[in-house]
């Protein structure tokens, strides 16, 4: 095979693994912004909230409760840390957002803002400020793959299939159930919904939790990629509004869409001059937003 | 009238201060105060700087009997997060608040840049350790500041020639990106050049980066022979980790790495490292005397091993407090004065010698990693041991302004 092409299919690969991490977390805030109306800053630490719970139901957990021996691999921690992110965004809608509903959206996201200060601060107090390794990843997935044009880890390769899978699922849940149509019908007009007998502020509560449990997913599966770090996740949500931009606030697809290929975009530029690979997303944004201001799967308003 | 008798205060106040300072006995403040200024918490906090950098000079104080002159010894430690402003806010409040008499460690070459020429200006002794930039003796070096260990000109000396000897002679380098890495990448590009060798090309990377695979992807299509890694610590090893998990190594490329300590081979594991060769300041299994200083500070820290990092902050605290002893003062001029006369000579550097510039110049190691010894921290063979005068540049050479010609 040419070389050169090796190396953009290569490269191609490496971003379509940094793409999946836009598109989880990029969906979680399209749902919440698709229904809420809110725009939720605090969805980067969450992601990092994700990746800690991981490391320390490995590491530490089993000390707490006095079993030196016990950790809590992978597996558990991919359900129980998305659960208990989700819970925690439960209580911040229940106790905190629902207070900001009828005021002007820039108090939800300052709001969300403060929450991330907060979290930062508390895990920069414990732990290592540059990153402490995921001890857990489970032994099936170690290994490479080879594909030809490249060895590509195991586990990346899991997490690439895993995630294309997830966002899949969320986007026939919503834009094909009938609890998708309750959800897009409370945003909608909640007054008519209430008639029809729906709790809409259970929904609300119940759809933020999930938006912020697809965050602390997408950061369970970064934990054994990336060092767990307080910042992890302040440096990703930058780059993940610049795809909600792109793909249109509150396009569940549009957000799925531009997060692999923004990521594959920012991977081939890598080949062609690395310097411009970080800003090659900002630039995009600036040209859709000339072009098309409602992104570029966003509905006109 | 009161602006008088406030001017008359002063004058008195002052009187009291010049007596105070005639009166002064040899050790300023009565006390000995030691500022380990180092990374602990980050990339460079497990093997250069962290806990262990603050045993080894706190056990050198032990050692030395805990007072100097008749006056105590105090060590106080900081983390610098590896940011120059933070480093420089600290040095600047222990040498005009805290009275610190010598600040050591200072890992991370943009760090010990910053903090080796504030407190020169300020007249107190620095003794880089973690740090590797030749720059500190070299263009930018200081009257008070030494470098003690080793330095970016020495450590390719023995990895790189070896590598290109041993026909590894087409290099692609993976460079932090700040002063250290492309102070390292020059001194290397230096070698290779000159033994007839080229360099491909080159990747800068943030300091403590995460993923380095698409850097790696990079190195792997120029079709280097060797990866040349300009970084160390966490760094290095999250390099040379991810390298094994996109098959690099098995494609046929090496890795060299070019400032490695024996505490990222053993997380890597031998089997990783297998082969890996690297330029150390010291090993600790390479006579007898360091074997014996080895097990009393595993000893003293509980267990964990030293680098060579470790063993130059021990070897340094104790050349500190003998020149002080000797030198009957605490006076930075006496001190340094009295620190280049004498030679240094224990299990760390052998025939050691500090010289105008502030360079330490003495015998340096070229590792080999090998299978598991007896010991856990036995990873690696000594292949060869290069005199200081081969792995250093010359005092000439160095380039610092005050030596005299």
């Amino acid at each position: 095979m040419d070389p050169m092409i090796r190396l953009i299919l290569a490269q191609g690969m490496l971003g379509l693994n940094n793409g999946v991490f836009y598109a989880m977390l990029s969906l979680g805030l399209a749902v919440i912004f698709g229904l809420l109306n809110v725009v939720n800053f605090a969805h980067g630490a969450l992601y990092m909230l994700g990746a800690f719970l991981a490391l320390i139901l490995y590491s530490y957990a089993g000390a707490w409760v006095g079993l030196d021996a016990l950790h809590i691999g992978f597996w558990p921690a991919l359900i129980l840390a998305p659960l208990m992110v989700a819970g925690f965004g439960m209580l911040i809608e229940r106790f905190m957002l629902r207070r900001l509903y009828k005021l002007d959206p820039i108090y939800s996201l300052l709001l969300t803002f403060g929450v991330t200060l907060v979290l930062q601060g508390l895990f920069i107090n414990f732990f290592n400020a540059s990153g402490t390794p995921y001890p857990g990843m489970p032994e099936s997935l170690r290994g490479v793959v080879n594909l030809g044009f490249m060895m590509f880890p195991k586990y990346r390769l899991f997490v690439i299939i895993f995630s294309i899978i997830v966002c899949f699922v969320v986007w026939y849940i919503i834009e094909r159930t009938r609890i998708g149509s309750r959800l897009r019908a409370g945003t909608e007009n909640p007054e008519l919904v209430k008639a029809f007998g729906i709790n809409v502020p259970l929904m609300v509560m119940l759809t933020f939790g999930f938006g912020t449990g697809l965050a602390g997913l997408a950061g369970v599966l970064a934990a054994p990629i990336y060092s767990v770090s307080p910042l992890m996740g302040a440096n990703l949500i930058i780059v993940i509004f610049a795809v909600v931009v792109i793909g249109g606030m509150g396009s569940i697809a549009g957000a799925v869409v531009t997060g692999f290929s923004l990521g594959l975009v920012e991977g081939i530029t890598k080949v062609f001059y690395a310097p411009a690979a970080n800003t090659v997303i900002f630039l995009l944004m600036v040209i859709v937003l000339l072009v098309r201001p409602n992104g570029l799967f966003g509905r006109q308003s | 009238m009161k602006s008088t008798i406030y001017a008359g205060v002063s004058a008195a106040a002052l009187m009291l201060a010049a007596n105070g300072a005639l009166a002064q006995d040899a050790v300023s403040d009565g006390v000995v105060k030691i500022g380990v200024l180092g990374d602990m918490s980050g990339v460079y906090s497990t093997g250069f700087s962290g806990k262990g950098a603050v045993d080894a000079v706190n056990m050198a104080v032990r050692d030395f009997g805990g007072t100097v002159l008749g006056k105590p010894i105090e060590v106080i430690s900081a983390d610098h997060q590896n940011k120059a402003d933070v480093a420089s806010a600290t040095a600047r409040q222990w040498i005009d608040e805290e009275h610190v008499d010598m600040i050591t460690d200072l890992t991370n070459s943009a760090v010990a840049l910053a903090v080796q020429k504030l407190a020169s200006d300020k007249h107190v002794i620095t003794m880089a350790t973690g740090a590797a930039s030749a720059a500190l003796t070299g263009a930018d070096c200081t009257k008070y500041g030494i470098h003690y260990g080793y330095d970016t000109h020495a450590l390719p000396v023995g990895t790189a020639t070896a590598v290109v000897k041993n026909g590894g002679d087409s290099w692609y380098f993976i460079t932090a990106d700040y002063a250290f890495g492309h102070a390292l990448q020059d001194n290397t590009t230096e070698v290779i050049n000159s033994l007839g060798g080229k360099v491909l090309g080159s990747s800068d990377v943030p300091l403590s980066s995460t993923d380095f695979s698409s850097y790696l992807l990079q190195a792997q299509s120029s079709g280097a022979k060797v990866i040349g890694l300009a970084n160390a610590g966490q760094d290095t090893v999250n390099a040379i980790k991810q390298a094994h998990e996109f098959g690099i190594v098995e494609g046929g490329q090496q890795l060299a790495g070019m400032l490695v300590l024996i505490s990222d081979v053993k997380s890597l594991g031998t089997d990783v490292a297998k082969g890996l060769q690297f330029t150390s300041g010291w090993y600790w299994n390479s006579d007898d005397k360091s074997k014996a200083w080895k097990a009393e500070y595993e000893k003293f820290s509980g267990g964990e091993a030293p680098t060579f990092v470790h063993a130059a902050d021990y070897s340094l605290t104790m050349a500190y407090l003998e020149a002080i002893k000797a030198a009957g003062t605490d006076d930075p001029d006496k001190v340094r004065e009295q620190l280049g006369k004498m030679k240094i000579d224990d299990f760390f550097a052998k025939g050691g010698q500090i010289r105008q510039d502030g360079l330490l110049v003495h015998d340096m190691y070229l590792l080999k990693v090998k299978d598991g010894g007896t010991d856990p921290w036995d990873v690696a063979d000594v292949v060869r041991t290069i005199p200081g005068d081969e792995a250093y540049a010359s005092l000439a050479a160095g380039g610092c302004p005050l030596v005299n010609k």
